[in-house]
């Protein structure tokens, strides 16, 4: 009987939005520090090279330029970029700070130009004369394996970061004898760019007199940037507090920690000046991790009723030219997720991720999850195809039954919980599927080409535990919460978690308001400071809610506890007597109650002392996952095809997600909107292009393509509530869904649309031109 | 994108911006800054001055005189979106509405986008189609250029470097014509991969009695599509017909870059220009 409207579940307005939308944010490039100086980089124009010589002094003789560093600076006063998967001795790679005797991508920074402020920096970098002798460059995946390409690393023996052989498992064999038939595909996933909002920001000070270095910087993982500064410029951790203000998105993206986030302590530290730097949008697309660049060779086994029995074949996947932080083992989520929803008996996928001459790869929104989703979404409609079923036919008799949970997967994944036949079911309802079949039965007869696209799907979000993280990369997989009562009965909560837009101010604020009875505007959310929060990991991986929610909602109950037994205490009461009833603590059979502010009061107080217990109301908790979460959904789109012109319009989409309980609705559909049109950028034009040189084609946004407003209709949102098991809070995860539902949902309908016309496959992202082709090459 | 140092000046007349050209050689013309500061930015151009337009009043407006729509060079896009008076000219509203996006069409300027003579803009093609001229005023006096003079290679336009475009004149057929502009958009930037403005006259009978087709985004420059409009005269407008008549646009060389092969935009060439046409045709026949 709660005495008070329950905030959680609620749609509340993001409280982040008002300072965020009025600019009265403070973000890294706004932070002004006196005597502050700014950096620009010098940046390899060449893909492969040796570098003969650089010239600094032209550079040093201009006014304003206070100094020029490049390599030879720092040799042996630095450690290298800051990785946590690092593939195996001989194929790992000291990836320098700045470049050191060679280049290996275009963009790698050469020399840094530190001046008074931005403009004389970005002329001293102009003013660096650096000659290279290129070598030869390897930008294509399949080239990059043959023994005679050139290689990213002369002293390596091939260009291979990290291989993970077949098994050889007799039961695939086994599976693919008994089929009835086989598809094979060759899939491309490309490699796109996260392109944050606002790009990576660094501004270091390091304050000689305390011998402290304060760090600001727009990253994902805070503590993750302390400890590996520290680690990376031999400096101790505690004199490191690394800040994340403002942070506008991340992606993936800023979860590594990079060299410039390295390079501008040492900086500050040798000149006792703080300096800056804030990257260009060029900058942020040849500079900052890219995602996906894999290249699937992938063979389906499957029986005459649709049933996929196995799947085989090969990932080769992009790391780009050294191994980011936790670039080179983001491909090993791909074969683990490979059977998706589905039944599938056995998977047998290689996995061999590759050094190339382009910007390195690392996370991406999904991370190795979406590729392996598309494939098998892929795989699936072919199989409709080659059997004559319906797509959602196939799907529903593949799917692992609601009464299988928890299930173990071919591949050793432990799935936590599921009713994919539930959100299918309420999709097939919400979309009129079979009014949808009716109407491009009839739009097809009037020569249209329209297609329907379905992907059904599941993911990994909030891993853990700690102890099975994929098998090369180095982090703990728990999170912090912090609860901190003050004398009046406000709340500060802070948290490990580093949000860059998710909203978790709003969320945590609704669970410690529900916790407390009072209300959410007296509940303040602080992240992203290594000194004020304790130990933390950071926001990736959809983890926000279902770990960082997760330990926040373990130092709730600690101080309910607490304020229970004090309460107890002061009403003349056991402590097994007292309930909390959302706003007051109450005695069982009495009319003896508490308010929780009261009870704030007296824990600070301490005027009647109580027996066991230490004054104050605060507590803070670690939650270690015991296992991952597995939310699903289940997506539907409709498209149109210009058949003139190749153009795609999308005409409908319905998302059906199952994300588990939902703390704020309306921040869930904002990650699942955001989501599904990321996905749909993947699905429709983005594209980081090299050429076969290494030079990058799409390094201004006039070249890269994102997602715009007018390329989609309203998203229909609908949604099933199927609970985790794993954390009290039952919440599955959300931040990645709609991405890795949407990239193959779209897909799916373009070819639906094509097939009449002959199109057996096209690769993403599908351009006008490339769908006018296929068509045209079909006719032919 | 960090441009190098430069003057910067905001005259308050024309004659002050002229005398401004005429003294600093290296000077650039400012108008809305949509191209010239992003080539700034990234170094691609360099200016010692600028000289921004944007203070200089007699240069906005449109007006009608004498069956010509006069629009002053630093009239911004936005301003060119609305119908308003020129409700029965949608290729020049058409055109200015699908130039890049709000932000863009607030700040872009007609003129500035002639001058500028990119050659995916979507002005050039309206321009050639409604038999455009261009005013400009120099310290040595004005002159009138045809827009089948005005652009003289990529990137590259008529005007002098001391030279300020002041007007562009459309001339729009009022009796049983219409104008259309359709393109494709250049997903990332927005340009035109293809963009055809066609104006069309009909007959009493409904046929073509003249029509005119400027294409943008295809050649390294835009052109006028003359084969095709020859081509049109007596024709009747019709799906089937249009359709067969722009199967080619024999002027057509296209360029090519990873957003459009040259094959791609050939054939969008023809594509558009039906439509084009088709839209024209169909309010001219209204």
């Amino acid at each position: 009987m709660p005495v008070r409207p329950v905030s959680v579940g609620e749609r509340i307005k993001r409280r982040e939005d008002p300072r965020l939308i009025r600019g009265l944010a403070s973000y890294t490039d706004d932070l002004k520090l006196h005597g502050g100086l700014h950096a620009a980089f010098v940046r390899s124009d060449y893909a492969a090279g040796k570098i003969d010589k650089i010239d600094t002094s032209r550079a040093l003789a201009r006014k304003g330029v206070v100094a020029v560093y490049t390599f030879d600076d720092l040799r042996g006063k630095v450690g290298r970029t800051p990785c946590v998967a690092r593939p195996e001795p001989g194929r790992d790679a000291e990836h320098p700070l700045l470049a050191d005797g060679f280049v290996r991508w275009v963009g790698q920074p050469i020399a840094v130009v530190i001046a008074e402020d931005r403009y004389v920096a970005r002329d001293g970098a102009l003013d660096v004369s650096v000659d290279i002798s290129p070598l030869p460059a390897v930008v294509d995946l399949r080239r990059a394996l043959e023994p005679s390409a050139p290689r990213v690393y002369a002293d390596h023996k091939d260009n291979i970061a990290l291989h993970i052989p077949r098994s050889n498992n007799p039961e695939v064999e086994k599976l693919f004898a008994e089929a009835d038939g086989i598809v094979k595909l060759e899939i491309i996933n490309q490699r796109v760019a996260p392109v944050s909002m606002e790009g990576r920001a660094v501004l270091a000070s390091w304050d000689e007199g305390p011998q402290k270095l304060t760090l600001w910087t727009s990253t994902q993982v805070p503590h993750l940037v302390k400890q590996s500064v520290a680690q990376c410029l031999g400096l101790s951790e505690i004199r490191i507090r690394v800040i994340a203000p403002e942070v506008g998105g991340g992606c993936g993206a800023k979860i590594p920690v990079y060299a410039e986030e390295c390079l501008l302590p040492w900086i500050s530290k040798e000149l006792r000046r703080p300096v800056k730097w804030s990257e260009t949008r060029t900058e942020n697309l040849m500079g900052t991790t890219h995602g996906r660049g894999h290249l699937h060779e992938i063979e389906g086994a499957y029986k005459k009723d649709g049933t996929l029995l196995a799947l085989r074949g090969r990932v080769i996947s992009d790391c780009g030219a050294y191994p980011s932080f936790f670039g080179a083992s983001i491909a090993t989520f791909t074969p683990l997720m490979m059977p998706g929803c589905y039944r599938v008996k056995a998977v047998d996928v290689e996995v061999v991720v590759v050094y190339t001459n382009t910007m390195a790869t690392d996370a991406y929104r999904g991370a190795g999850r979406p590729e392996a989703a598309y494939t098998v979404e892929r795989v699936l409609d072919e199989v409709a195809v080659a059997t004559g079923l319906d797509a959602v036919e196939v799907r529903r008799r593949n799917f692992i039954p609601k009464s299988a949970f928890p299930f173990t997967t071919a591949t050793g994944a432990i799935y936590d919980s599921g009713d994919y036949e539930a959100s299918l079911a309420k999709a097939l309802e919400r979309f009129d599927y079979p009014a949808a079949r009716a109407k491009q039965a009839k739009a097809r007869a009037e020569g249209k080409l329209v297609g329907i696209g379905v992907a059904t799907f599941t993911e990994i979000c909030g891993l853990g535990p700690s102890t099975g993280a994929s098998p090369i990369q180095r982090t703990g997989s728990w999170e912090s919460g912090m609860v901190r009562v003050e004398p009046t009965g406000n709340v500060v909560i802070t948290t490990g978690a580093s949000p860059h837009g998710q909203g978790q101010e709003t969320a945590f604020a609704q669970m410690a308001a529900d916790a407390f009875g009072i209300d959410v505007n007296d509940v303040e959310v602080m992240h992203g400071d290594t000194d004020v929060v304790t130990h933390g990991v950071g926001t990736f991986g959809s983890r926000g809610l279902v770990v960082g929610g997760t330990a926040v909602h373990m130092a709730l109950q600690k101080v309910t506890a607490k304020a229970s037994r004090i309460a107890a205490h002061l009403l003349d009461a056991k402590p097994d007597q007292v309930t909390f009833d959302g706003e007051s603590f109450r005695v069982a059979g009495s009319e003896r109650k508490m308010t929780f502010r009261q009870v704030a009061e007296a824990a600070h107080l301490w005027n009647v002392p109580i027996p066991g217990e230490e004054p104050g109301l605060e507590a803070v908790a670690r939650f270690e996952p015991t296992g991952t979460t597995f939310p699903f959904g289940a997506h539907f789109c409709e498209v149109e095809i210009d058949p003139d012109t190749g153009e795609v319009a999308l005409t409908r989409y319905l998302a059906v997600d199952d994300a588990g309980k939902i703390v704020n609705p309306l921040l869930a559909d904002g990650q699942r909107l955001g989501g599904i049109i990321q996905g749909l950028g993947q699905a429709m034009c983005e594209e980081v292009v090299y050429d076969e040189s290494g030079q990058l084609l799409t390094a201004t946004l006039m070249d890269y393509a994102m997602p715009k407003a007018h390329m989609f209709p309203r998203i229909e949102l609908d949604s099933t509530c199927t609970p985790t098991h794993l954390n009290p809070l039952g919440a599955k995860g959300i931040g990645e869904l709609g991405t890795i539902g949407s990239t193959p949902c779209i897909v799916s309908a373009v070819l639906d649309a094509l097939r009449p016309r002959g199109v057996k496959s096209i690769d993403m992202p599908l351009k006008a031109e490339r769908v006018w082709r296929a068509l045209a090459e079909a006719k032919r | 994108m960090i441009p190098e140092n430069f003057e910067y000046f905001a005259p308050r007349t024309l004659s002050e911006a002229t005398a401004l050209l005429a003294q600093k050689p290296d000077a650039k013309l400012l108008g809305g800054g949509m191209s010239l500061i992003p080539a700034l930015k990234h170094r691609l151009a360099a200016a010692s001055a600028l000289i921004d337009l944007g203070r200089v009043p007699e240069l906005e407006g449109i007006s009608d005189k004498r069956g010509k729509i006069v629009i002053g060079g630093r009239t911004t896009h936005r301003a060119l979106t609305t119908p308003g008076e020129f409700v029965d000219v949608h290729a020049i509203h058409e055109t200015a509405g699908s130039i890049g996006d709000v932000q863009v069409r607030n700040r872009g300027t007609i003129g500035g986008s002639l001058v500028h003579a990119d050659p995916a803009a979507d002005w050039p093609a309206v321009f050639l189609a409604l038999d455009g001229e261009a005013v400009v005023v120099g310290a040595k006096g004005e002159r009138t250029i045809p827009a089948a003079q005005f652009f003289t290679g990529m990137l590259a336009s008529a005007p002098k470097h001391d030279e300020v475009l002041t007007e562009v004149r459309l001339t729009v057929e009022r009796k049983r014509a219409g104008t259309a502009y359709v393109k494709m958009r250049q997903p990332a930037s927005g340009f035109a991969i293809v963009g055809v403005a066609a104006q069309v006259t009909l007959d009493r009978g409904g046929r073509i009695e003249r029509a005119s087709v400027g294409v943008t985004g295809v050649n390294s420059m835009p052109f006028r599509a003359s084969a095709l409009e020859k081509r049109l005269i007596g024709q009747t407008p019709d799906a089937a017909s249009l359709r067969k008549l722009c199967a080619r646009v024999e002027e057509a060389d296209p360029m090519e870059d990873m957003h459009a092969s040259s094959e791609y935009r050939a054939h969008l060439a023809g594509i558009y220009a039906m439509r084009a046409l088709a839209a024209a045709s169909s309010r001219a026949a209204r």
